[in-house]
Parts: structure tokens; C-alpha cells; sequence
């Protein structure tokens, strides 16, 4: 295996699963060292892509070479042969082992089948001077937080000697200062002759650190284009095939005399360091801060996911107590949780079931679930959000990643509550989605809902909030109104040294 | 290098290919029906290859003998959709025959039925909030729930078999007598059970939980979903079943003891499997806890008629469960 990056070129390559077709005659050609973008909605096939480049998928028909040779990847080890090293949305990593044992793993320094950690050590220690990572080797992976996680993945794809980096939505799961960090590598690894594949959906980011992006839509090729020569509103339009408002929507501004609906007092509990905050009837209140700062936590406290050590969760002026996600329920709170797959969604069960599935109680008969209420239910309020599924008995999972956000949308407007906690409202969800659940999102708090959003994605919580709440180390440190700039914002979650802790 | 290969003025149409999911529909039919299909053509292979298969006493004898299996394997399917399970159900199915009897034997026979039950539903709700109320890993504490429950039931019995008073063995037997359409009543009472249990699990805003909190804890949680109370109900039913099942094994033998049925829970366990209820929980149903049950049933049933050596009957029951997995595992793949 070479050391410098080969010049790859895709042709014809195309894929079906179960007679749906992701991927369409793309012809690809890569060249050695340069950053390229991939870019489309969710379904586009971007990830398919990436997946045969990465062996993970095997392509129904056309051709990859490596070098103007023709190479086939059966498997993901035959693609690391060539130096392509895939890193995935998931992420890879043997939880219980150290960031050493995973940086290094199964290629582990050895003498008779006797590891060699010191010689593992040396390389680990060359790695982390290439990349300015600080990451501590003897550290177990699942106790670090996901930014630091991926910085390990990066490692060890670095460490198998990886010629192309392969990377899915790598930004997706990180903080504003880990993106930033994350962009400059990206820059510095390809100045050094390394290949990047991105994959991601935040287009101002694919413009910044790529020399050629390519347009994906339905499964063909769109276009490849000079970096330079595009810009959002350009690739969207490639991307969707049509113009769509880039907007955010605007929040109505909240009537004079709207009562305060939620409020909490002095919140603690693990990250989170003692939260007092407030919102009126018709108020979106934005929570920001860095991945770490407590902000998930505070919106698991509200809802009595977690139980507050101190502290108190008051709605309508009156204290909730012993609170679990039951009695907030029943108090008119809803809760949109930061990952659809793990806390929001049964992804085996039919989209139906999800959507009623908090709401159960109101539609019975006894104990028996009436089918033709439950039917309308859905019906009605899937036009509400736009959720598009083939059909509501099929499984939730077979929707994209943006339905299966409005589906849990969906969920909780049947509960008709009058508190909405959302997390991370727009995570890898494609832009006509994200749109769509802005304009949501806005739409209740003009209804009157009261509405606290958080979001790793500091220009969402600024276009969409009235105010905007910056935690720190779990600690309030800063409130700011609509319009604020944005480095203003960061500069408060980061602190006065400008250290993320 | 600019490939300007589209852009079309007309927005695109967003619409699902219609291929693709009758397609993936058709998988998911066949995944749904293929035990029901094995069910089929074993029994019309038995049919066809001998004259005593499709008789009535043979088919009165043959549902008798899955009752016992298909009660046990309801119970196992309830808390495995529900992501938990029950390997206390044979200890459980034995306490509750032993303390049918004994309570028997100072009152009278209906009395000493409806014990076993309680008995049953109270070792259900001991189980369940055993493993609520500890956090270990179902498997491991209804393991050890089990070794318990096996333990009373010798120390009850002195390891002696415990019988009813002379007096009351007649209307002991009462499982095994003849009833509708010439059916045992253990036939009909299994029947009646497993249907009320299919219905609870299909049609109540309970079943929904029981899959939700199955298929994924922690969104179940999030929906305001008591999980704990969903799993010791789980626990709950799968010890009304082991009772019943106990009373139908003690009511044939005119006995009860502290070694009924050792080992039961696993076959009941590999009929849900076979039937094709997943064992990650969340996916599956009731019947086809019962199909399982009763396809093991009949590969038993099949041996003697056919007169092979029943010493391969194991052997081609293991395959079985191995080849039911795999099958569902494939179909699974190929779906995605």
C-alpha cells in the first residue's frame, strides 16, 4: 500500500434495496488530497455512496477504481486494504475498551501474541501531534463525551493508515468549537495528501472546508462542481430541484399579557448546577451551551425524566411534585427527546402505534383501543406535521430520518399540550423537513404553547427563539434576545477565557 | 468538471416508489405467514402419509397434548414482547400444582383449582417485582427466581408426590374429561385463556405498552409509560399460565411434585421463537406462540405415527428452532 492518496474514479455505480433504487449510474472521479463534498436530502443517497466507497455496501453494478485500477470491496477490510477508512454516523468504537485499545484495534503492537503497549503508546503520541487532538489514551471510549469519541475514530483511521477518509455527517453530533476544531483537520489532513469524503447537511460548512461538492438527488448525480463557484441558495436549489424559502420562520411576538406557564427553580442534578428559568404562554425560550453544559439534562429534569436532587418544576404557578414524566404529562407537558432512535421512537412498530402511543387513554373504550379514533387521530395530525410514509401500518423505520422527526412531533400534539421541551428538533433531518418543523415549531407558540428548544445549532435557536438562555457548566450565564449575533452567543457558552471545560 | 445532468424545471415528485414497497410488503406477508405455511404442509404431509393422523381421536389427543406446551409458550410470548423473560415459569408451574393440592386437600376441588391460580398470579407478581425492583438482567434473576421456586416446592412436598384425598380423585381429573365437541376440557380452558390473552395483546391500549416498552424501553418511558408495571403485569400473566398448565399436568397424573415439568420454560420459550416472535421483544403475538407450541407438538405426534424412533425427536426439534431463527433473520435482512 501506498502512502499518497489515490485518485479514485466511480462509474456507473448503482443499488437497490428490496426493488427501491438509492443510487443511480453515478460517475465519480476523486482526486488525491482534495476535500470533497457530498451533498442532498435525506434519501439522496449520499450515504449509500459513501457506504460502497467504504465496503460496507456492495454496489448492484458499475465499477470503482483506485489508480485507473479496478478494485471490488466486498467487505469493509478490503476497502482499509486500499487505505479507505469509513467513519459513520454511529460510530464504531468497543465501549468498555480504552482509547488506546480502540485507536490501535486488532492491529495492536505485539511479541507472540504478548501486546506491546509502550510501542502503541509512541504512535499514539505521533498521531496526536499530527492532529492536535487532546485526548487521554487511557480513558474508556463509552465514558467520553461523542465529540471526543469521533476524535478517537479519526485516530484510529489515521493509525490503519488511511489514504481517503470517508466521513458521515461527522459534524452532526458536535459542538460549535468541536466543529470548528473538526473543519480545520479536515483542511490540515488534506494539505498533507490525505483524501476527504464529507457527507453533511450543513451546507455553509461543506462551502467552507471543500474544494468540489457534489449534488445528489433521488439517487443520481446532480452535479460536481468547483466549490468557489457555488453557494447555499445555488446548491439547494440543486439539491431540491427547485427554489425553497432558506428562511427561518419568525416567531410572532408573544401578547403583552401572556401568563408565565413554566417556570423552574434552582434545578440540579449531575451536569446540571442549580437552573432557574421561565417561559410565558406563547414564548419560544432557546437553551444553548456546549455539548456537556447541562442543557439535555435541564430539559430530562423538567419533564421528570430524571429526578431533580434540588430544585422545583412549577406549571401555572404550582409546584409539581415527586415529578416523573407521567405528572408532567398530566400537567400539559410534551417532550421531543434529542435521538429519535434511542428515546423517541418503537422504530419496529408501525407509524400509527408511535404517533398514539402517548395518548393512548383517549381514545379507549375500557380497555380496548378504538381503532377508528385512533385512525382519524392519526390521519389528522400527520397532515398537520406532513409526515410522509407509504403507509401509517408500515414501520416507522422505514421512514427518513426527517418523517421520523415529524412523526414524534406528531406523538406529542396529541397529547395537545401547552408545554413543548424539544431537543435537538432538527438533527439530521434534511433541509425541507427542517424547515418544515421550524414553521411548526413557530406555529404552536402563535397557538399559544410554550415552548423550550435546545439546539447544538446556534443560528436555529437564534432565528427561532424570543430569547436565548446560555448554560455553562450547568449554570445560567447569559440571557440574549432575538438578533443577537451569533459569536456573542458562542463567546457566553465558552466563557470569558474562551475555554471549552 | 460540471455534469449538469439535471435540472429539471418541474419540482420533482417526492412521492415513495410504489415498487419498492410492495416489494418490501411482500417480505414482510411472507414473514408474517411462513410458520402458518410449515404448519400447513406438515399437516398435510402427516395426512397424506398415514390413515391415523386425520382422525378424531388422534385430533382430540393432539390439541390435548399441545396444552400444556401452548399455555406455557402464551405466557413466554406476553413477556417476551414486552422485553423480558420468564424462566421461572416450569418452577412456578409446580408450586402452584403443589399448592392447588394441599389446599385441596382441606377444602374441596374448585376451591383448591382457583389456589393453584392465585398461587400462580401471586409467584407471577413475586417474579416480576423481583426483577423490577433489582435492575439485574431478567434472564439472570428469574434464574435464580426459579431455583427459589423449585426449592419451596421441595421443601412444601418433603420431596414427596402430594396427592388429592381419596375422595376428590374423581372430579381431580376433571381436566381430562371430555367437553365440547368431544375436545378435553383442558382443551377448551387452553383455548379460552389463549384467546382472551391474543385479545388483551391485540386490541388494548395494555398490549400496545407491553410492545412499546418491548421495542424500546426508553421511549416508553419518555411516553409516560409505567414499565415497570407493564413487566410485572408481563409476570403476572405468565403465571396465571404455568398455573393452569400445572393443573392440566397434575389433573392427568391425579398428582402433584416438586419435579413437574423441569425445563418446560425453555421449550416454551423456543415455541414463541419458532413462532416467530422476536427475541429482542417488541415483535411478534400471541398465536404464533401457539403455532410454535403447536408445531412441536406435532413433530412429536408425527414420530409415533410414522413410527420413527422418537430418540431423533430432539434432533430434528433443535433444527427446527435453528432453522426458524435463521429464516426470520434472513427474511429480516432482506426486508431493510
Amino acid at each position: 500500500m501506498s502512502t499518497t492518496a489515490p485518485s479514485i474514479s466511480v462509474r456507473g455505480v448503482g443499488k437497490s434495496y428490496s426493488g427501491v433504487t438509492v443510487l443511480r449510474d453515478v460517475d465519480l472521479d476523486i482526486a488525491p488530497g482534495e476535500v470533497h463534498g457530498l451533498v442532498g436530502e435525506n434519501g439522496a443517497g449520499k450515504s449509500t455512496l459513501l457506504k460502497i466507497l467504504g465496503g460496507v455496501v456492495r454496489a448492484d453494478h458499475g465499477t470503482l477504481s483506485f489508480d485507473g485500477e479496478q478494485v471490488t470491496f466486498a467487505r469493509p477490510r478490503d476497502a482499509i486494504a486500499q487505505g479507505v477508512s469509513l467513519i459513520s454516523q454511529e460510530g464504531a468504537l468497543v465501549p468498555a475498551l480504552t482509547v488506546l485499545e480502540n485507536v490501535f484495534l486488532g492491529r495492536w503492537a505485539q511479541t507472540a501474541g504478548v501486546r506491546r503497549a509502550g510501542h502503541d503508546r509512541k504512535r499514539f503520541d505521533e498521531l496526536i501531534e499530527l492532529t492536535g487532538f487532546e485526548v487521554d489514551p487511557r480513558a474508556r471510549v463509552d465514558l467520553l463525551p461523542t465529540g471526543v469519541q469521533q476524535q478517537v475514530e479519526i485516530l484510529r483511521s489515521l493509525a490503519r493508515g488511511a489514504r481517503v477518509l470517508a466521513m458521515d455527517e461527522p459534524t452532526a453530533v458536535l459542538s460549535e468549537h468541536e466543529k470548528d476544531n473538526l473543519i480545520a483537520l479536515i483542511r490540515r489532513l488534506a494539505d498533507s495528501g490525505t483524501t476527504i469524503l464529507l457527507v453533511s447537511h450543513f451546507l455553509d460548512e461543506v462551502l467552507a472546508v471543500a474544494d468540489r461538492i457534489t449534488v445528489l438527488r433521488d439517487g443520481a448525480l446532480v452535479t460536481t462542481d468547483d466549490a468557489a463557484t457555488q453557494t447555499p441558495r445555488t446548491l439547494v436549489r440543486q439539491m431540491v430541484g427547485r427554489e425553497i424559502d432558506m428562511l427561518y420562520s419568525t416567531p410572532d411576538p408573544i401578547p403583552d399579557d401572556a401568563p408565565t406557564v413554566l417556570s423552574a427553580r434552582g434545578l440540579r442534578r449531575g451536569p446540571v448546577q442549580g437552573v432557574d428559568l421561565e417561559v410565558r404562554a406563547g414564548e419560544i425560550l432557546g437553551l444553548a451551551g456546549l455539548v456537556g453544559s447541562g442543557r439535555s439534562e435541564t430539559l430530562r429534569l423538567l419533564f421528570g425524566a430524571d429526578h431533580a436532587t434540588e430544585g422545583t418544576v412549577d406549571v401555572d404557578g404550582a409546584t409539581l411534585t415527586r415529578l416523573s414524566p407521567r405528572r408532567a404529562m398530566a400537567a400539559g407537558i410534551a417532550f421531543v427527546p434529542e435521538s429519535r432512535k434511542e428515546q423517541g421512537l418503537v422504530m419496529a412498530r408501525s407509524v400509527s402505534e408511535n404517533v398514539a402511543l402517548s395518548s393512548l387513554p383517549r381514545r379507549r373504550v375500557g380497555p380496548v383501543v378504538r381503532r377508528s379514533a385512533e385512525r382519524t387521530a392519526v390521519d389528522t395530525v400527520s397532515r398537520l406535521v406532513d409526515i410522509r410514509a407509504a403507509a401509517k401500518d408500515a414501520p416507522v423505520e422505514t421512514l427518513s430520518g426527517g418523517n421520523q422527526q415529524k412523526a414524534l412531533f406528531a406523538k406529542w400534539l396529541l397529547c395537545s399540550p401547552r408545554i413543548l421541551l424539544v431537543d435537538e428538533p432538527t438533527r439530521g433531518v434534511d433541509i425541507a423537513a427542517k424547515s418544515h418543523i421550524h414553521h411548526l415549531i413557530t406555529e404552536l407558540a402563535r397557538d399559544g404553547m410554550a415552548v423550550v428548544c435546545v439546539s447544538s445549532e446556534i443560528e436555529e435557536l437564534l432565528a427561532l427563539s424570543h430569547r436565548v438562555l446560555v448554560l455553562r457548566h450547568g449554570r445560567p450565564v447569559g440571557e440574549f434576545p432575538r438578533g443577537t449575533a451569533k459569536e456573542v452567543v458562542i463567546a457566553a457558552a465558552f466563557g470569558d477565557e474562551g475555554e471549552p471545560t | 468538471m460540471t455534469v449538469d445532468a439535471a435540472t429539471p424545471a418541474e419540482p420533482p415528485a417526492q412521492l415513495p416508489p410504489a415498487t419498492g414497497s410492495t416489494g418490501s410488503r411482500r417480505a414482510v406477508r411472507f414473514r408474517d405467514y411462513g410458520i402458518l405455511v410449515a404448519l400447513i404442509a406438515i399437516v398435510i404431509a402427516l395426512s397424506l402419509s398415514t390413515d391415523t393422523f386425520l382422525t378424531r381421536s388422534n385430533m382430540i389427543n393432539l390439541l390435548d397434548q399441545c396444552t400444556v406446551v401452548g399455555l406455557l409458550a402464551a405466557g413466554a410470548t406476553v413477556c417476551i414482547l414486552s422485553g423480558v423473560f420468564d424462566l421461572t415459569a416450569s418452577a412456578t408451574l409446580a408450586v402452584s400444582a403443589i399448592v392447588g393440592v394441599e389446599i385441596m386437600r382441606v377444602t374441596n376441588v374448585p376451591v383448591g383449582f382457583g389456589a393453584a391460580v392465585v398461587a400462580g398470579a401471586l409467584l407471577g407478581f413475586v417474579t416480576g417485582m423481583i426483577v423490577v425492583r433489582s435492575g439485574i438482567n431478567s434472564f439472570i434473576a428469574t434464574l435464580a427466581t426459579s431455583i427459589i421456586y423449585r426449592g419451596v416446592a421441595v421443601v412444601v412436598t418433603a420431596g414427596a408426590i402430594v396427592y388429592p384425598l381419596g375422595s376428590q380423585t374423581e372430579n381431580f381429573g376433571a381436566l381430562t374429561w371430555p367437553s365440547l365437541f368431544g375436545l378435553t376440557s383442558a382443551t377448551v380452558m387452553f383455548v379460552i385463556v389463549v384467546v382472551a390473552i391474543g385479545l388483551l395483546i391485540s386490541t388494548t391500549t395494555f398490549g400496545r405498552r407491553v410492545y412499546a416498552v418491548g421495542g424500546n424501553l426508553e421511549a416508553a418511558q419518555l411516553s409516560g409509560i409505567r414499565v415497570g408495571s407493564i413487566h410485572v403485569a408481563a409476570y403476572v400473566i405468565s403465571g396465571v399460565c404455568s398455573a393452569l398448565a400445572g393443573l392440566i399436568l397434575a389433573s392427568r397424573a391425579g398428582s402433584a411434585q416438586s419435579t413437574m415439568a423441569t425445563g418446560a420454560e425453555l421449550t416454551a420459550i423456543a415455541a414463541a421463537v419458532i413462532g416467530g416472535t422476536s427475541i429482542l421483544g417488541g415483535e411478534g403475538a400471541i398465536w404464533r406462540g401457539v403455532v410454535g407450541a403447536f408445531l412441536l407438538t406435532l413433530i412429536g405426534n408425527g414420530f409415533n405415527l410414522l413410527g420413527w424412533d422418537t430418540i431423533y425427536q430432539q434432533v430434528l426439534q433443535g433444527c427446527l428452532i435453528l432453522f426458524a431463527v435463521t429464516t426470520d433473520r434472513w427474511l429480516r435482512r432482506r426486508s431493510r
